[in-house]
């Protein structure tokens, strides 16, 4: 025991710990964070991957769906455990990959009554959500409660990241004031998505949050990466707060989450 | 007051992961004395906690395959 690592500690963060600007003190930081995942699906696999196996202590994993055999294609962390719900199966991967870290699982879905009391727990967010509903949920929730947010999202080829520190940036209704009609914009359920796309969006996702935790390096405020594998190309688009923005802006219209907003008229 | 740290039977990367996060636990212009056996920690760990701005007070051969590095905390 040195510094409050047991042997197995030292072993299992020693690259974490010789990059001087981690160290034992970025790894106790991790150790005793929280971060909240929604949806254990093709983002959120890769998120919860990597920060389980940073070492991030505390992980939050919601998500009320169960693991088909179509997920396989890009949800890495749920083999063997079709018709298992994916917040269990998640939660069983992280056990297995590292024993530090504590797994708080949600077998619901995140709407307007649970979020509160859900988000109050949590350092961060980080949204893997498939659908708009709950992406603009999370995002005026976060502002709400000035709760950082990872914001990814991913469709056929091409992925987006940003990251959102409340009243410190632009939030995600900044860029995007409110959801497309409903059906204008088809699920990858529909418009299928290529199978490594959301591991490259969410490992960046998953790269913000542990700079975030640390406290190093510049984070993805105000910017978004927009991603197109197809080409290859990673463009950077800059964001701006908007004093208008409905729940960001000088006078905002949304100051808690009422139901009706986030209903199924905007779900994809 | 020197502290001292026992790494004998301990190899690289962990001579330097130890004594670093031992440095941790002391205050700025502490000392810290590690012993090593493993030879190539003698020349690794004194230039990785040189990176990190730290002082090498001394290196010092205590025996055929035992040394004692000094360091001074940045």
């Amino acid at each position: 025991m040195i510094g409050g690592f047991s042997e197995e500690q030292i072993r299992r963060y020693s690259r974490h710990i010789i990059l001087p600007e981690v160290g034992g003190k970025g790894q106790k930081k991790l150790l005793s964070s929280k971060v909240l995942c929604i949806g254990a699906g093709g983002l959120g696999a890769p998120i919860i991957e990597y920060l389980a196996a940073a070492g991030v202590g505390t992980l939050g994993i919601i998500d009320d769906d169960t693991v088909d055999l179509s997920n396989l294609q890009r949800q890495i962390i749920h083999g063997g455990n079709v018709g298992k719900p994916k917040a269990e199966s998640a939660k069983q991967f992280v056990n297995n990959l590292n024993p530090d870290i504590e797994v708080k699982t949600y077998i619901e879905r995140l709407n307007a009554n649970n979020v509160m009391d859900i988000f109050k727990e949590y350092d961060i967010v980080v949204d893997g959500s498939d659908n708009f509903a709950t992406r603009y949920l999370v995002n005026d929730a976060c502002v709400i409660t000035d709760t950082p947010l990872s914001h990814g999202s991913i469709y056929r080829f091409e992925g987006q990241v940003t990251t959102i520190i409340p009243h410190k940036g632009p939030c995600y209704r900044c860029l995007f004031e409110h959801a497309p009609p409903p059906g204008m914009v088809p699920s990858c359920q529909e418009a299928g998505v290529l199978g490594v796309l959301p591991g490259i969006i969410g490992v960046i996702q998953a790269t913000e949050v542990v700079k975030y935790l640390l406290g190093i390096g510049e984070l993805l405020v105000g910017r978004l990466i927009y991603y197109d594998a197809l080409n290859m190309t990673f463009d950077e688009i800059k964001m701006r707060w908007n004093k208008q923005c409905p729940v960001c802006g000088e006078e905002p219209k949304i100051t808690s989450i009422q139901e009706e907003i986030y209903g199924d008229s905007c779900r994809i | 007051m020197v502290i001292e740290l026992d790494l004998k039977g301990e190899v690289c990367p962990y001579t330097f992961v130890k004594t670093k996060l031992k440095l941790e636990e002391l205050d700025s212009g502490e000392e810290l004395c590690v012993t090593f056996d493993h030879a190539p920690a003698v020349e690794n760990v004194p230039r990785s906690l040189k990176n990190e701005g730290h002082k090498i007070m001394g290196i010092e051969q205590k025996g055929d395959h035992l040394w004692k590095v000094r360091i001074r905390k940045a």
